[in-house]
């Protein structure tokens, strides 16, 4: 049976590490930060590859490393599943060999049967007897799965399982593990630096920088509620600002904020009714107004300003808006792009846009 | 033809390489793994043979047995007989020269195993030995097999070296490259003929065959 996994590490050097992971059987996790933040390393802390100079690591009610009590079970005796971002499969043996590799717990002659039933559950019959060098990217992870899943594991690791395939293998892998998760009552957790990724297939998101865990929660909750600017920025946010709390408005509660002389309004509840705060909006809460039906200020918090810059990636305009109270202050948007071509948007054109009252988020205050 | 000193050759060569594999496999994969300060002046004095003239080497080898050293005097209390001038002799100097040609092609066959392979063989819960067994081992086979052919080959070559350290006492250190030297001085030429080219045909269809598994083995692995 599984059980929780909770994960504390601290180190200062050689890498920096100050992270706490917590999470259930059957959720996964996503650890997403970008290269060199550590995630990898507490992948390793968790199978037992890498030792942190202090920490804890349980699994249900089984310590796999403990600084305090000098515990540190080597890799071989943690029933930790791992997947990694290379695949590191056995290039001497076949899929089959590969998945039995793992299974030195069960008796000798169930193991062929056993791990022939693994290889069809990741749609790899018929492949048994090819060598890695024989596979395709997608096969072969497909076979690392198996294999991980093979020992029995309490816990899955997938280390960047998708940066070695071809865009539409991963997509098609993406469905697999989303899949794969339903069945499995372990908890896991997935090392990524691809936000999308993380959003796409995770329960609940840790966002990791410089080795430290600054925030988890749901990829809603990361995208449009980060608790700093650092997670802002990671999690690509980048309408972040300062403003000055005028007080709260009677009739609707709102909090009102002076920002650099206009003055708007967020539904968020401010810690102190006066005083500094950052705060942020992601894209999704920018609403573009109909350029050919001017507002007349009925909308929520309007800001007026001129369009610098459009770019079209694919079928979405990323817009950036110089606003008319602030130019140093650019809005960052993006719409539909037939959206911005019946608008007319392009380059040094005057437009208006709502930021959303609920979707304001402010972080913190000084 | 000198049949005793071809035998003798064959045995010490193989003994040799007996004795050097596992050696050469312990140091070769702590040298590929571990990292440390020391390991340049390990791998230094692994490398040594190859650089110091055989006499040079076969000099201070004759010092380190002879009876006037501590190891000398140790090998001649237990077992009765001087380390120089016999075959365990040989075998101990043979050892040592050819450390380098056992070692180097084990590291680097290790050295070629990806960290994660290693990684991922302890997360398939296999115990250290385990996994050397069923996953390094059979990567690192390649330079495991050159290691032992280099060697086998260099001993049955090996010149200087046996000279200083054991002399030419047939049957016992008289070696084939002794032999053949012996029979040039003795104007033998015919003898000193067949002996260079049965030397020269084993020394050229053991490395032919150890291009021709590697390759193979490469092959396989993809």
């Amino acid at each position: 049976m599984s059980g929780e996994l909770h994960v504390t590490l601290r180190q200062d050097a050689p890498i920096p590490l100050e992270a706490q992971i917590d999470c259930a059987p059957g959720e996964m996790l996503a650890l997403m930060g970008p290269s060199g933040s550590g995630k990898s390393t507490i992948l390793r802390a968790i199978a037992g590859t890498y030792r942190a100079r202090e920490g804890l690591v349980r699994v249900g009610g089984e310590t796999w490393f403990s600084s305090a009590e000098a515990t540190n079970l080597p890799p071989h005796r943690r029933a930790a599943g791992i997947v990694f971002q290379s695949y590191a499969l056995f290039p001497h043996m076949t899929a089959l060999g590969n998945v039995m590799a793992a299974m030195g717990h069960m008796p000798t002659e169930q193991r062929a049967p056993r791990a022939a039933e693994i290889l069809g559950q990741v749609r790899l019959s018929g492949l048994e007897d090819r060598r890695p060098a024989e596979l395709s990217g997608g096969q072969q992870q497909r076979v690392a799965v198996a294999r991980a899943l093979a020992r029995e594991p309490r816990v899955l690791l997938l280390d960047e399982p998708f940066s070695a395939v071809d865009r539409a293998t991963r997509h098609r892998l993406y469905r697999e593990i989303a899949d794969l998760r339903r069945a499995l009552k372990m908890p896991m957790i997935l090392v990524t630096h691809d936000l999308d990724e993380a959003v796409t297939l995770a329960d609940r998101i840790t966002v990791l920088h410089k080795g430290q865990t600054l925030q988890t929660g749901t990829p809603e909750e990361i995208t449009t509620k980060p608790n700093s600017e650092a997670v802002a920025r990671l999690v690509d946010v980048r309408n972040l600002y300062q403003g000055q709390i005028l007080g709260r408005d009677q009739d609707t509660g709102r909090t009102l904020i002076d920002w650099n002389g206009l003055q708007i309004e967020a539904d968020a509840t401010a810690a102190d009714d006066t005083g500094e705060v950052t705060w942020v909006i992601p894209d999704g809460f920018v609403v573009l107004h109909r350029r050919d039906r001017p507002s007349r200020g009925e909308h929520e918090n309007p800001v007026p300003g001129i369009v610098e810059n459009v770019l079209a990636i694919g079928q979405t305009a990323h817009v950036t808006l110089r606003p008319d109270h602030a130019p140093e202050l650019p809005v960052q948007f993006s719409v539909p792009l037939h959206v911005a071509r019946r608008n007319g948007l392009e380059r040094g054109v005057r437009a208006t846009v709502s930021l959303l009252s609920h979707g304001l988020h402010l972080l913190h205050q000084s | 033809m000198d049949w005793t000193a071809l035998i003798l050759s064959m045995q010490l060569a193989g003994v040799t390489v007996a004795v050097l594999l596992p050696i050469g496999i312990a140091l070769g994969r702590w040298l590929a793994v571990r990292d440390f300060r020391a390991k340049p002046l390990v791998e230094a004095l692994v490398a040594l043979p190859l650089v110091l003239p055989p006499t040079v080497f076969g000099y201070y080898l004759l010092v380190a047995f002879g009876a006037a050293s501590p190891l000398g005097q140790i090998w001649e209390q237990v077992f009765g007989q001087t380390l120089v001038f016999s075959f365990e002799g040989l075998v101990l100097a043979s050892i040592l020269f050819n450390l380098p040609f056992a070692v180097q092609p084990i590291q680097r066959g290790f050295e070629a195993i990806a960290p994660e392979i290693r990684e991922a063989a302890a997360c398939s819960g296999m115990a250290p030995l385990t996994a050397l067994r069923r996953v390094e081992l059979p990567l690192a086979w390649p330079g495991i097999l050159t290691a032992m052919v280099l060697s086998f080959a260099h001993t049955l070559g090996e010149f200087g070296i046996v000279l200083m350290v054991g002399g030419s006492i047939p049957g016992e250190t008289r070696t084939v490259a002794i032999s053949i030297y012996d029979k040039v001085q003795s104007f033998d030429d015919s003898g000193a003929a067949q002996m260079s080219a049965l030397l020269l045909v084993i020394s050229l269809v053991t490395i032919a065959l150890t291009f021709a598994f590697s390759r193979r083995i490469g092959r396989r692995l993809g």
